[in-house]
C-alpha cells in the first residue's frame, strides 16, 4: 500500500485507468500516510471521510469509463482557498472556526474534475512570510533533515517541542508561504497540493522542498475565494513532484471566473501536450542583476549548469538587463502591505470568526484584531497603513508603484526583443533551520524572495524546478519567468531541466 | 523616514489594532526596520513613469445589471459570533 503514494500523479492517473488499483485504495493509502505524519504539522485539518466518500464517486465513474481529468487523485489543499462547509483558517486565529458557506473557484474546478480533498495545508498567516513560521498552528517541519541528523533524533525534537510548546529547532522550513503544501508533496502525503504565491510563496518552497512549483500569469486562475492578501499580486498555482504532474493541476486549477473581474478570458492551453515541446530555437534569457554581491558558489555554479542544460537541448542562451531588479523587493514590501492593510481591514469580529468583546465597537475591532493577528501580520497591516496615510502616500505607495512600471518595462522590453524565457536562481540559500531568524530583523526573512518577487510585481508566469543539491545535501531550485500567459514555454523548459537534473530524490520516510 | 511612538500608536488606531504600551517600541524599532529598508526606492528615477494601475492590460469588465443572487441570509450570517433576528449584533457604537 505505501507503494502507491511513491506514485507520480501522472503515474497515478495512468494506474487507475488500467485498473491497477482503485481510487479507493489509492486514498486509503493517503489517508493513512497523513495520519502517520502528524510530526511534520504539515496538514491543520484532515479530511478522511469527505475524501473516502469522493473515492467511492470517483470508482462508480471509473467503472462506467467515465473519468474526469483528475478523477480519484488525491490532492491537499492550502487552507488559503474557502472550500464549502469545511474550516478555513488562512493560518490565522482571528478565522476561528470560519466555515465557508461556498467553494473558492480554483477548489470548485478540481471538485468538478474529479479530484479527491485530502485535508486543509498549513501556510504562513494570511500567506504573510516566506518559512511557515508565521502560522497561528505552529510551524510546518520539513521533510529533509539537516545534514547527520537521523530519524530518533529529528522525532524526539519535535515531541519534546511540542510538549514544552517550543519550536522544534535544529529542524528545516519548508519555505512559505505554501510551507505545508511544499512539504506535503514532498513527503508524500497528496499527489500534489494547491497554493498561492504573492511574492515567491509556491517557488520559494517549492525551490526549499525539491519540488516543482508554478505561479501562473496574473488572471490565469481566478481568485475568488482564494483569502486575499495583496489583490495585484496574488496568484494561486500547484506544487507537485514532477514538471509534468504541475501541468496537469494547473490545467484544471485555471481558467476565466465571472466572479473575479481580474481573471483573464484567456481559454486554458492543454499545458500537459507542452511538457514535451522541448526548446529548440528558444532564447534564455540569463540577466546580470540576479547574480548579487555574497550569492553562494554553489548556487552560481547551479544557474550556470542550468544554463548548459538547455544550450544542449537547442536553446540559444542571452545575456540580458533588467536594471530594475534591485527595487523589486522594496517596492514589494509596500505595495503588498498597503494592499493587506485593506484586505485585512474586513477581519473586524463582527460577521465571521473571532471576536474579543469592547466597551464599544471601536474597542472591540481593536480587541478582536490585537489577539486575532499574529506578529507579522500586524506589522505588515501598520506599514500599509501607514504608506497610504496622508501626507505619505505620494512618498511611498505612488513611488513603488511607479517602479513597479519600470519593472514591468524591464521584462517588456527583453520579451520584445525576443527572449522567450529568463533563467535565474530561485533562492538565494537552501532550507534554514526552524527559529533561526527569530531573533534578527524582519528583513532578514523578506531577502528570501529576493529572486522571487520581481515576477509578482511584473504579472509574468513563473516556474521552480528543483535542479541540484548543495553541499549539505538539501535541495536548490532554479526559477524561469515566462512572457505573460506563456506557462507553456515555462513547462517545456522545466522539463528540460528536471530532465537535465534527474527526479529529486525525496526523503526516506523519518516522520512516521 | 522612521516613525516615533507617537506615530506608531497613531498608525495602530488608524489599522484598529489594540497595541498595548509595553509593546509600543518594539513595534517601533520594526516598523523603522522595514521603512529603512524601503528607503532605497528614493534612489529610483520615476520622473514621467506612469504608476501601475493593472498589472495586466486588461480593462475592468462589468456585467449586467441585473440580481443573480440573494435571499440567503442565513448563510450570510451562519459564521457570526453573535446575529439576531439577521442582524448582525455588536456592541453600541459610541458617537
Amino acid at each position: 500500500m505505501t507503494e502507491l503514494i511513491e506514485l507520480s500523479l501522472a503515474e497515478a492517473r495512468d494506474g487507475l485507468e488500467a485498473k491497477r488499483f482503485s481510487a479507493s485504495e489509492l486514498t486509503r493509502a493517503h489517508v493513512a500516510a497523513v495520519e502517520r505524519a502528524r510530526l511534520l504539522n504539515a496538514y491543520v485539518l484532515e479530511t478522511p471521510e469527505k475524501a473516502m466518500q469522493q473515492a467511492s464517486y470517483s470508482d462508480a465513474r471509473l467503472r462506467r469509463g467515465e473519468a474526469r481529468p483528475l478523477e480519484g487523485l488525491p490532492i491537499g489543499v492550502k487552507d488559503l482557498f474557502c472550500t464549502k462547509g469545511v474550516r478555513t483558517t488562512a493560518g490565522s486565529a482571528i478565522l476561528g472556526d470560519f466555515k465557508p458557506d461556498y467553494e473558492s473557484t480554483v477548489t470548485s474546478h478540481l471538485w468538478r474534475d474529479g479530484a479527491i480533498m485530502l485535508g486543509k495545508l498549513n501556510c504562513d498567516e494570511f500567506a504573510m512570510g516566506s518559512s511557515n513560521e508565521t502560522s497561528a498552528f505552529g510551524p510546518v517541519v520539513s521533510p529533509w533533515l539537516p545534514p547527520n541528523w537521523d530519524r530518533a533524533r529529528a522525532r524526539s525534537t519535535i515531541i519534546k517541542a511540542t510538549a514544552e510548546r517550543e519550536v522544534p529547532q535544529g529542524l528545516l522550513v519548508p519555505g512559505g508561504s505554501s510551507g505545508g503544501s511544499a512539504a506535503a508533496v514532498a513527503a508524500r502525503l497528496c499527489l500534489a497540493a494547491t497554493a498561492t504565491d504573492t511574492g515567491g510563496s509556491i517557488r520559494q518552497p517549492a525551490a526549499f522542498t525539491g519540488t516543482v512549483g508554478m505561479k501562473p500569469t496574473y488572471g490565469r486562475c481566478s481568485r475568488f475565494g482564494t483569502v486575499a492578501f495583496a489583490s495585484s499580486l496574488d496568484q494561486a498555482g500547484p506544487i507537485a513532484r514532477s514538471v509534468r504532474d504541475c501541468a496537469i493541476l494547473l490545467g484544471s486549477m485555471a481558467g476565466p471566473d465571472p466572479r473575479d473581474s481580474t481573471s483573464a478570458e484567456i481559454p486554458v492551453p492543454d499545458f500537459e501536450t507542452a511538457v514535451s515541446r522541448g526548446v529548440k530555437g528558444l532564447k534564455i534569457g540569463i540577466p546580470k542583476e540576479y547574480r548579487m554581491d555574497g550569492m553562494s558558489g554553489e548556487i552560481e555554479k547551479l544557474w550556470a549548469e542550468g544554463g548548459r542544460w538547455l544550450a544542449q537541448a537547442g536553446a540559444e542562451l542571452v545575456d540580458i538587463s533588467l536594471p530594475h531588479t534591485a527595487y523589486a523587493l522594496p517596492a514589494y514590501y509596500i505595495v503588498a502591505p498597503a494592499e493587506a492593510s485593506s484586505n485585512l481591514a474586513r477581519y473586524d469580529g463582527v460577521r465571521y470568526g473571532l471576536r474579543v468583546e469592547g466597551r464599544d465597537v471601536i474597542e472591540m475591532y481593536e480587541n478582536t484584531r490585537a489577539a486575532g493577528f499574529g506578529r507579522e501580520v500586524k506589522r505588515r497591516v501598520m506599514i500599509g497603513a501607514y504608506v497610504l496615510s496622508a501626507g505619505y502616500f505620494d512618498a511611498y505607495y505612488l513611488r513603488a508603484q511607479k517602479t513597479r512600471t519600470l519593472i514591468k518595462r524591464d521584462f517588456e522590453n527583453v520579451f520584445a526583443a525576443g527572449i522567450d524565457a529568463v533563467l535565474t536562481p530561485a533562492t538565494p540559500t537552501a532550507a534554514f533551520g526552524i527559529g533561526e531568524k527569530a531573533s534578527a530583523s524582519p528583513i532578514e526573512m523578506y531577502l528570501n524572495d529576493v529572486f522571487t518577487v520581481t515576477v509578482n510585481m511584473a504579472g509574468l508566469p513563473g516556474i521552480s524546478v528543483p535542479a541540484g543539491l548543495d553541499a549539505k545535501g538539501l535541495p536548490l531550485g532554479l526559477q524561469l519567468i515566462g512572457r505573460p500567459f506563456d506557462e507553456e514555454t515555462l513547462f517545456a523548459a522545466g522539463q528540460v531541466i528536471e530532465d537535465a537534473a534527474g527526479r529529486m530524490v525525496l526523503p526516506k520516510v523519518w516522520w512516521e | 523616514m522612521s516613525v516615533d511612538t507617537k506615530t506608531v500608536k497613531r498608525v495602530a488606531h488608524l489599522a484598529r489594532i489594540a497595541l498595548p504600551e509595553a509593546e509600543v517600541e518594539r513595534m517601533q524599532v520594526e516598523l523603522n526596520a522595514i521603512l529603512g529598508f524601503v528607503e532605497q526606492l528614493a534612489k529610483v528615477d520615476v520622473e514621467g513613469v506612469e504608476p501601475m494601475t493593472s498589472v495586466t492590460p486588461m480593462r475592468l469588465k462589468q456585467r449586467a445589471d441585473v440580481v443573480t443572487e440573494g435571499d440567503m441570509a442565513d448563510a450570510v450570517l451562519a459564521n457570526a459570533p453573535i446575529s439576531d433576528d439577521h442582524y448582525f449584533v455588536v456592541p453600541k457604537v459610541v458617537e
